[in-house]
Order: C-alpha cells, then sequence, then structure tokens
C-alpha cells in the first residue's frame, strides 16, 4: 500500500460521485446539470429557478432520493464492515455478518411483529431486539461449554440461526396466505422503498456511529486472527475487544433488516472485493470496506429500481450479482487469503 | 556468579477440567539464561509455556516475574517484558512480513492506535537484526517455514521484550533452518536475552542451552546443567528408549543404541514405572 490516504481520498470522492448520479436516476428524468444547478441555487443562492421548479427538486432529491440513498450507502456499508470484522476475527474468509444468527433472529422477529402489530415502529423495534436476542442465545450456547471460543461461537450461531429460521417457518405457516404472508416473503426479500427521513434517521446514525468504531478498532484485529494465546501475549485484551466487535456488529446488522429487510451476500464479497484491492491488512480494509460496500449498494439499488418497469427486491439483486462474484474470485482465492 | 532470579514458579499445579497435568513445580530462572524444557509428548511442557506467560491461571501455586505475582501484571506492560514467539504457523490471511512484526508494537499504543514512523523503524530494525529485512514486503503465508519463525521472533524483539518464550520453535523447519533458528539464539542470549524453550530436540539443548529441565507427567524429573543433566540414563527414563550420547570433542549427540525392539524396551518400562 502506498498511501492509504489517497486511496481513502479517492473512495470518498467515487462514493460523492455515486451519490451524485444516484440522485438523478428514477422515473421523474432529471440531469446533472440540473442536480448541480437546483444544488447552487439552493446553498449560494446562485442563478435563477423558479419557485415551482425549486420546490420539485426538493421533493425530488431531499425527500424522496437522498433518503433512500444514504440508506443504501449505510446498509452496505455496515455490512461489509460487519463482514470484514467477522472474517478477521473469526479467522475464516468465508464467513458472514449473519454468522451469530444475527439475521435470522431478525428475520423471526419481523416477521412475529408484522403478524402481532399494525404499527410500523413496533414491527421495526421487534425486528431489532430479535437481532440482538439471537446473538444473546448463540454468546450463551457458547459460554456453557469449554474449550477454544472462536469455534464454540460460530457453533453456537449455527444453532441459534437454525432455531430462528425454523421458528420464522412457523410464522410464515401460521400467518394469513392472504395479506400476511406476502408481506412477510416480501420484506424478507429486502427493498428500499419504505425508506423515509425518520427510519434513516433512527437506522442510520447508530450505524455511522458503530461503523466509526468499529474503523477505530480496526487495527486489534490483525493480532486477533493470529489466535487467542498469541493476541494475548501481545496484550490485547482478547474477551472484552471480540465482545464489543460483536456487540457494534450486530448493532449494525440488526439495523440493516429493520430498515430494508433481509439483504444477503453483501458482508460476505465486499470484504473479498476490498481485500483484492487494499490488501489483507484490516487497519486499512475495514474502511476501505465501509467505502466500497456503500458504493456497491447504491448501485444495485441504482439497477433494483430502474432496470425494470417493477422494483427488483434488493435481496435478490445482490445475491444474483453476489454469486457469480464470489464464484469468480473463489479462483483467485490463494491470492487473496490462503 | 550468582545470577538475580527474574522468573520464580513456587508449588505451581494445573489441570484441564479434571486432569492434573502440572504437579508442584518450582522452578527459577535467571535473566540472560537459555532454559531448556525437554519431556515426551503430553508431559506437560506447552502448559508450563502457557502458565509462565499468563495465558493460563494457575491452580495453586503462582509465577512470579521480576519479583511480582504474574496476575497482579497489567497485560499491556506484561507483554513489554515477555514475548511468545509460537510454533511456526501459516495464517488464513496473507499480511506482509512487516505487519507481523508490527503487531509486536500493540502492547506500546494507546487504545485507539495507529502505528507510527519509529514504530515502521523499529520493525524494520528488527528484521534487519535477524537478517531478513529484505522480506519484510513479502506475504508472511508465502515465505519459508524457517522465514516465519524469524519473522515471529522479530515480532518478539519490535516488541520490546527481554525474555522470549517458544514453544517448539525448530519443529517444522529443515536442519539448515534448524541450526540458523539456534545461531540467532545464541547471538540474542549474548545481547543479554532470556530464553525459556521446549524442544524435542535434545542436541538443541546440548548445543546452545545454560540449563535443561526435564518433564513427565507433570513433575520436574530433572534440573540443571545440560551437560550434567542430558546424559544416557536420565533420557532412557524420560523418554524410554535406549540412548547414548556421544561427544566428538566440539559437540555431543545423542544416538540410539537401538532400533529393533524400540517398541517393546518403552512397554517394558512403562509397565514397571506402573508397577512402582
Amino acid at each position: 500500500m502506498k498511501t492509504p490516504l489517497r486511496l481513502f481520498a479517492m473512495l470518498a470522492v467515487l462514493l460523492v460521485v455515486t451519490v451524485g448520479v444516484s440522485l438523478t436516476l428514477g422515473r421523474y428524468p432529471v440531469s446533472l446539470a440540473d442536480l448541480f444547478r437546483f444544488l447552487a441555487y439552493r446553498l449560494f443562492g446562485w442563478g435563477e429557478m423558479s419557485p415551482d421548479a425549486c420546490r420539485l427538486f426538493q421533493s425530488l432529491f431531499f425527500d424522496i432520493r437522498l433518503p433512500r440513498i444514504l440508506a443504501a450507502a449505510l446498509i452496505g456499508a455496515s455490512l461489509s464492515v460487519a463482514g470484514g470484522t467477522f472474517q478477521a476475527m473469526f479467522v475464516n474468509p468465508l464467513v458472514s455478518p449473519g454468522l451469530l444468527g444475527v439475521l435470522a433472529g431478525a428475520s423471526f422477529g419481523a416477521a412475529l411483529s408484522m403478524i402481532l402489530f399494525e404499527n410500523w415502529l413496533a414491527v421495526q423495534l421487534g425486528t431489532f431486539m430479535f437481532g440482538f436476542l439471537a446473538v444473546l442465545i448463540a454468546l450463551l450456547i457458547a459460554r456453557i461449554h469449554k474449550g477454544q471460543a472462536t469455534l464454540l461461537l460460530v457453533l453456537g450461531g449455527v444453532i441459534s440461526g437454525a432455531l430462528f429460521t425454523s421458528l420464522l417457518s412457523i410464522i410464515k405457516y401460521l400467518a394469513d396466505p392472504s395479506n400476511q404472508l406476502p408481506a412477510i416473503t416480501h420484506w424478507l426479500m429486502g427493498g428500499l422503498s419504505l425508506v423515509d427521513h425518520r427510519t434513516l434517521l433512527l437506522v442510520g446514525i447508530p450505524q455511522l456511529l458503530a461503523i466509526l468504531v468499529m474503523i477505530l478498532f480496526s487495527g486489534y484485529l490483525n493480532a486477533l486472527s493470529m489466535g487467542d494465546d498469541e493476541a494475548k501475549a501481545l496484550g490485547v485484551p482478547v474477551e472484552r475487544i471480540r465482545l464489543l466487535l460483536i456487540f457494534l456488529a450486530t448493532l449494525m446488522s440488526a439495523l440493516t433488516v429493520v430498515a430494508a429487510g433481509m439483504i444477503g451476500w453483501v458482508g460476505l464479497i465486499i470484504p473479498h472485493a476490498a481485500r483484492m484491492l487494499v490488501g489483507p491488512d484490516n487497519k486499512i480494509l475495514v474502511a476501505a470496506c465501509a467505502f466500497i460496500g456503500a458504493i456497491y449498494l447504491i448501485l444495485v439499488d441504482d439497477v433494483s429500481r430502474l432496470l425494470f418497469s417493477v422494483e427488483i427486491p434488493i435481496g435478490i439483486a445482490t445475491s444474483l450479482i453476489g454469486i457469480p462474484f464470489f464464484a469468480l474470485i473463489l479462483k483467485k482465492a490463494p491470492k487473496g487469503w490462503n | 556468579m550468582e545470577l538475580t532470579p527474574l522468573i520464580q514458579v513456587a508449588g505451581l499445579s494445573f489441570g484441564y477440567s479434571a486432569k492434573t497435568v502440572l504437579k508442584d513445580i518450582d522452578l527459577s530462572i535467571a535473566a540472560g539464561e537459555v532454559v531448556t524444557l525437554l519431556g515426551p509428548n503430553g508431559s506437560g511442557k506447552s502448559t508450563l509455556i502457557k502458565l509462565l506467560l499468563g495465558l493460563l491461571t494457575p491452580a495453586r501455586g503462582a509465577v512470579f516475574f521480576k519479583g511480582r505475582d504474574l496476575r497482579r501484571w497489567n497485560p499491556r506492560s506484561l507483554a513489554g517484558e515477555i514475548a511468545y514467539v509460537p510454533q511456526v504457523h501459516t495464517c488464513t490471511f496473507p499480511y506482509k512480513v512487516r505487519d507481523v512484526v508490527l503487531m509486536g508494537r500493540i502492547p506500546h499504543k494507546t487504545f485507539f492506535f495507529h502505528y507510527s514512523r519509529s514504530d515502521q523503524v523499529l520493525a524494520d530494525s528488527a528484521l534487519d537484526r535477524l537478517s531478513v529485512a529484505h522480506l519484510a514486503e513479502c506475504a508472511y503465508t508465502e515465505v519459508s517455514g524457517g522465514e516465519r519463525q524469524l519473522t515471529l521472533i522479530a515480532r518478539a524483539l519490535a516488541q520490546g521484550a527481554k525474555t522470549f518464550f517458544m514453544d517448539e520453535p525448530a519443529s517444522g523447519l529443515d536442519y539448515g533452518n534448524q541450526l540458523r533458528l539456534l545461531d540467532q539464539i545464541v547471538k540474542l542470549s549474548r545481547q543479554g536475552y532470556t530464553f525459556v524453550k521446549s524442544t524435542h530436540a535434545p542436541e538443541h539443548a546440548l548445543w546452545i542451552a545454560d540449563r535443561a529441565v526435564m518433564i513427565k507427567n507433570g513433575v520436574i524429573v530433572a534440573n540443571g546443567p545440560c551437560d550434567d543433566v542430558i546424559t544416557a540414563e536420565n533420557l532412557q527414563d524420560l523418554y524410554n528408549a535406549k540412548v547414548s550420547v556421544l561427544n566428538n570433542g566440539r559437540f555431543r549427540a545423542c544416538v540410539p543404541q537401538t532400533i529393533c525392539g524400540c517398541m517393546e524396551i518403552a512397554r517394558e518400562k512403562e509397565r514397571k514405572q506402573a508397577h512402582a
């Protein structure tokens, strides 16, 4: 790595450009020039614009498109950062953010709350809480037994994930097939169409904070990936840091389900793509994951909104793009990891 | 010459679940010593090293480093004093050799850290001391086993520790790399570094160590200068194999008295020990 600073400046510019271009994409046709004209007029009072046009652009850019784009960016960044961190911490490049059951738990929580409550906020709360509960169960299962901590956590996650997946099946089976079941199924395919200002604030701010703290702690990941004994002998408080990182990853991942349902594959493939770009050093990798994941999910969301006259659920789009990508990079595997 | 004890082990016992691994270990190690732990598989060598590093907590007794119980040391400041050089391993991610050495600077960093220019210089000079500076940019997963072991020693140097614990450092290395590893240990011990290492090759103790500690079934069965302790009789008791110790004038080496019938000899000895 020559200069990480230059790399991050480039990624930041790329992110801003992606956000800008995505603002102009959609059913209602506007050009980049319109966006610049509007921003110049609104921010600095430059140029001229009719009050009608100004109001139209205001609602189009700020009320409709921007929340969705920012949510996509934060969700992409969250899943990628959580995935990259888990891959280093569990010393396994095939691990994704759902490892400890958070996504399965949150999905069950969403489905259960959709049946029980009419209120959308209650559904979001239920989603979030069951995401945490699933990880808590995984941690407790790992705590019962003695042995290699990371392996036990993985097994705890498998058990907890399986539990909530089967509970989800029960909910689906019991749900009213005329309206509840389609709503649940559609939600689990993932989608950003329901994101508004309130959701963005509620979900985005904790996600952003969690991402920043994860990046601050990413320097410990290299040592953690050498195994517990080595990390401890280097003075790293292994248990405490691991618990903190699991907490943050759970927070971020559960919030992605709260905002947009199940979005798979991002947390698995983006860390690989980032590793190919910046190398395996986690001090740089985790931050790079945040940028690349944000850019990637904005682009996939653009595709899922625009490709067909009907919106494709974003979870399906990420899988369809992710699977061939993963098959391709598996061939390159020895370069990225051993 | 009277050496001040650096590490003092007093009445140390340890067990995994119900099984006792180490019983009433007393041991003292002076600064600058090279101490080799010898013992058959499962005798408790690795466990003792982990206890000396504070990675395991004793069931009874205690380990004192510089006169203070390990449990009362702050892990971060302890890591600035003692370093763990594990058995050669590959890691999953192909970190650069320099990045692996830089991990040694972690104990000197604050909570959120960033490696400074001087950390980089320390890492590079540690590699240089071991004559592997040219590997800095290589992937740790792609260099040879001997080079990986040297990288791990460089990390211990960058850590700033003066006491190194090595768990079978020569295992997995080819013959030439084993000798070069011993060379580095000798050089560093002349500069005042203390080494506690375990090995399955009694020769390695004879060639470079000041002292050998023999462990069998969790107890120390012999402890003293290598030339006194590593004798045919002790080796036969330790490993249940008939071995002679020969001397070519400069170095001593262990040579089996027989290969055929080794199995039977070991079984016979085990039966006698079980009776006793």
